[in-house]
């Protein structure tokens, strides 16, 4: 199973909580995985996936590519068949490991990287293209409204290959969201637009479901967009969901190696046992509740270090890498382990100098696990 | 953000999760896969007829047949057979060769206009051959005027002749595999080899030939299938193969039987053909080894070399082509300006009708079936599937009697079922009308139809597919409203190409037709027969013209992707 190790012996600290939105219509979950599986020859490419979407939820789901995310996705769409498990939507099964409802029953938005607008169709019939339950009037007044809740309404006429990439992207979301689904599923939706361009509309594509309260998956390979979209992120390895909470505790409070070094940069160094207070090269762990297990190290991120130059110091600086507002400095600590510490532009040392490594005041190692 | 969800909630049907998880969602699933199944089985099944009824050999037609014509029936097929084949082989590849590797005036047009002669007939070369070099025509008379009536001249009406027309109208097929596996491969192994020190020759035998040997085997083997299948244009020369047999069999006395023990005999030969095709291509499995490098910067030729070179090519075209054209355009002219040309108007709108209404019938089947058999592979990805349509084209491969004798057997066992059950159909369905040409039609044409349909819809991105289905559209509505006009360009060309390949198809339907049902070329060939060659030129000419058309298609997609400005962007190509 792959729940999150029992958080017993992390240091107490508090998270802020994701924002909650009550909502009297939705109580059941959005989804439920319960030990779903799903196996390419040899491959798990889901090994016992469990989780659990809140009604109004945006989950970010990131990892490393072939991790299975992509996955998942098809399978909770309709589109593979899972080999074991189950999957419920808004409370109604809808893959039980041996039948499997249709994807054009499920009622889940599907927005791909790209190309998936259809290329024969214009924008308002493209967003109509769901709607083929209601009458041509109530089909156009819907697509109106998708229109203006994307921010399109000029383009209704248009078609595919007259719209820029983050207006594509747009469509595609409208068009998913116009048959009102229980669920989104977006993967990689943003890849293949520009950088400049990416934050932007993400944020919109982010501001519109919020809107629209619709749940969704976002399927990332990208940290940073991950820990921007999510009320909570999923981290994959292998076909597992290695750590599932909040995007602060995912990169604060990792609960594998796996997880600290994926979610952003990481240094690692052994802890001392010998002592009644846990500690590191470093100083004190502080406070900690219950033992420590066996394979954990302690984590430390660049933001977390700091150095004096100092001519005694038992720490050696043996990189500097400029990056704009900061420089990333890497040290190499007496007894070896290597860190990184990241400090502002005004403060610059040559590779070489000697200084005395130490942590941000009011920052402090986490404790995770090195199960490998 | 109000104002949408209460007009939304009128809008659009409620998500009320329904009971779900029903065995309806199995069935519906098993829908598609299933109908690709059939297709598979009703093209499988004629020729696994005629195989089993070797179980059940009847020894006295053998002993017969052995007694009179089939040990020369045997020679004459595999001399034929390996005539053709190395005919082809050498054409082919070594002209493939000449327009990939160099540059010589013409090549540029040249290079389209060798896959011309495909859209010449053998029964349509085959007469104008005999009647321009034969023993009466224009040419061995200008021989004998110049050189004395004794002058030495080789036999036309001979297996030399026969493998000759063969050849011109065949090798194209080794001409295009060639030139596209030098094309997308051989240039960058070419290159090292050359400045690994082997010269421009020693650098085709040791690295290229060797390469090519796959696709080579590949075309030389559709070429042999050709061969196997014609009975009508070795007729004209005299040859008697053992496709010749089972025709004369059947049409002769009718004797189901014999026939079909004698066209199981084509099927060993066909079944030989694949195994020289298998273990000519050995373990080599580079064909797919992906387009490494630039391909070849051709050479310039000069001199002789380079109007040595525009001879050969042009040779070719004129002879396979050009010249039977010209004079069938000749022939057609006086045809029309004589008075003999009238009486026979009438006929040829009647049989043209008939080539029409078969060939759509055809098109319209196959094109149909092989909608479904893509479909199928898209809905629902699985090896079931994927065999399915790998089998549902086994027809193209088998020699077009073992199609027809395979498709006749069918429909018999059919009549003889409906019989036995007590709704007997009139017996005459079987043999009598034009269901079982249909059938044989599709049986051998579903191939290319799928092959187009198929590439049609693999322009059509997955994500497309999976965005319909989760729109709530089932899979036969994303099949009509997604991938059908989406690949509607490669449809109509799955159609075209069907429809010729029907229009000018002879041996199946001299198998198979009703009595009185004549098309185009059944016509043809019976003027052509009573050397009538004249006559036979209007309708030999507009089946010439009809089947130049998906010729012109392939060279012009092989040109634009010659050109290789196809992006990303443009993949579902509309505007």
């Amino acid at each position: 199973m792959t729940a999150p190790l029992s958080d017993d012996h992390l240091p107490a600290v508090t998270a802020p909580t994701p924002a909650q939105r009550p909502d009297p219509t939705r109580t059941a979950p959005a989804l439920v995985l319960s030990g779903v599986t799903k196996r390419f020859g040899s491959i798990a490419a889901l090994d016992d996936v469990h989780i659990e979407l809140g009604p109004h939820e945006l989950l970010a789901l990131v990892g490393p590519s072939g991790c299975g995310k992509s996955t998942m996705l098809r399978v909770v769409a309709g589109l593979l068949a899972a080999d074991a498990g189950r999957i419920e939507l808004g409370g109604t099964v809808v893959d039980d490991g041996r039948l499997q409802v249709p994807p054009e029953r499920r009622m889940i938005g599907l927005v791909f990287q790209e190309h998936t607008l259809f290329p024969h169709l214009t924008v308002a019939r493209n967003i109509a293209f769901g709607l083929s339950g209601a009458t041509r009037a109530q089909s156009r007044a819907r697509v109106g409204e998708v229109l203006e809740l994307v921010g399109l309404p000029e383009l209704r006429d248009r078609y595919p290959h007259e719209l820029s990439g983050g207006e594509r992207q747009r469509v595609a979301l409208g068009r998913a969201l116009a048959p009102r689904p229980t669920l989104m599923l977006l993967d990689e939706p943003f890849a293949s637009l520009d950088a400049n361009l990416r934050a932007q509309i993400r944020n919109d594509v982010v501001a519109i479901l919020r809107a629209a309260r619709t749940p969704a998956v976002f399927v990332t390979h990208d940290q940073t967009e991950a820990m921007a979209v999510g009320d909570r992120v999923a981290v994959m390895r292998a076909g597992r969901i290695e750590q599932l909470s909040t995007p602060w505790q995912v990169f604060h409070q990792p609960t594998s190696r796996f997880v600290a070094a994926f979610m952003g940069e990481a240094s690692f160094m052994p802890i001392d046992r010998a002592t009644t207070e846990a500690s590191t090269e470093l100083g004190p762990l502080g406070p900690l509740e219950g033992r420590i297990p066996i394979d954990a190290v302690a984590m430390v991120r660049p933001d977390d270090m700091t150095f004096e130059v100092h001519s005694g110091g038992d720490a050696e600086i043996t990189a500097v890498e400029f990056r704009g507002p900061t420089y990333c400095y890497t040290l190499r600590l007496g007894s070896g382990v290597v860190v990184q510490a990241i400090r502002s532009h005004l403060v610059h040392a040559e590779v070489g100098t000697r200084v005395r490594a130490m942590l941000v005041p009011g920052h402090r190692a986490v404790v995770v696990r090195d199960p490998n | 953000m109000t104002a949408v969800d209460t007009a939304a909630d009128v809008a659009s049907p409620a998500p009320q999760p329904r009971a779900r998880l029903q065995v309806r969602d199995r069935i519906s699933r098993l829908a598609w896969p299933a109908a690709a199944v059939v297709v598979a089985a009703l093209v499988v099944v004629p020729v696994a007829m005629l195989a089993t009824s070797v179980l059940d050999p009847n020894v006295e037609v053998w002993r017969q047949q052995w007694q009179t014509r089939l040990p020369d029936q045997l020679v004459d097929t595999a001399v034929l057979l390996v005539g053709v084949a190395a005919g082809s082989g050498a054409i082919g590849a070594g002209l493939a060769w000449l327009v990939t590797a160099y540059r010589f005036p013409g090549v540029r047009a040249l290079g389209w206009l060798l896959v011309l002669p495909l859209a010449m007939p053998g029964y349509i070369l085959g007469f104008v051959t005999l009647s321009l070099v034969g023993f009466t025509g224009p040419i061995q008379g200008w021989w004998r005027d110049r050189f004395g009536q004794d002058a030495w001249f080789p036999e036309v009406r001979s297996m030399g002749g026969a493998i000759v027309v063969l050849t011109l109208v065949l090798y194209p097929y080794v001409y295009l595999v060639a030139r596209a596996a030098l094309r997308d491969q051989a240039g960058a192994v070419y290159e090292a080899a050359r400045t690994l020190g082997a010269g421009p020759v020693a650098a085709a035998r040791r690295v290229v030939l060797p390469l090519l040997r796959p696709a080579l085997a590949a075309g030389v083997a559709v070429v042999m299938m050709e061969t196997l299948t014609d009975f009508a244009t070795v007729q004209y020369f005299g040859v008697d193969t053992v496709s010749v047999g089972v025709f004369r069999i059947w049409r002769g006395t009718f004797d189901r039987d014999a026939a079909s023990e004698l066209a199981t005999l084509v099927l060993v030969f066909a079944l030989l053909v694949i195994g020289l095709e298998r273990a000519l291509r050995g373990r080599a499995r580079y064909a797919s080894a992906g387009g490494a490098g630039g391909g070849f910067v051709p050479k310039r030729l000069r001199g002789w070399r380079a109007v040595a070179a525009t001879t050969a090519c042009v040779g070719v075209v004129v002879l396979g082509f050009g010249a039977p054209a010209a004079q069938l355009v000749v022939w057609s002219v006086q045809e029309v300006r004589g008075e003999r040309g009238v009486p026979l108007a009438g006929r040829f709108a009647e049989y043209l009708g008939n080539s029409v209404i078969l060939a759509a019938l055809t098109a319209g089947l196959c094109v149909a079936v092989a909608l479904v058999v893509a479909n199928a592979s898209r809905f629902a990805r699985s090896p079931v599937t994927a065999s399915a349509a790998r089998l549902s084209s086994v027809g193209y491969a088998v020699p077009g009697p073992v199609v027809a004798i395979g498709v006749l057997l069918t429909l018999v066992a059919v009549d003889d079922l409906l019989g036995a059950l007590g709704s007997g159909l009139p017996g005459v369905v079987a043999t009598g009308s034009i269901v079982g040409l249909v059938y044989a039609y599709g049986v051998r044409f579903l191939a290319p139809g799928l092959n187009a349909v198929e590439a049609g819809l693999q322009q059509v991105p997955e994500e497309i597919t999976a965005t319909a289905r989760s729109l709530g559209a089932r899979p036969h509505r994303t099949a009509r409203l997604v991938h059908l006009p989406l690949s509607r360009a490669s449809v109509a060309t799955a159609a075209v190409i069907v429809a010729v390949d029907a229009l000018k198809e002879l041996p199946i339907v001299l198998l198979l037709r009703p009595f009185g049902f004549d098309t185009l070329p059944v016509w043809v060939w019976n003027l052509a027969s009573e050397s009538r060659f004249e006559q036979a030129a209007v309708p030999a000419l507009a089946i010439v013209a009809v089947a130049v058309v998906p010729v012109a298609l392939l060279s012009w997609q092989l040109n634009r992707r010659h050109g290789a400005t196809t992006t990303p962007d443009d993949r579902p190509a509309l505007r």
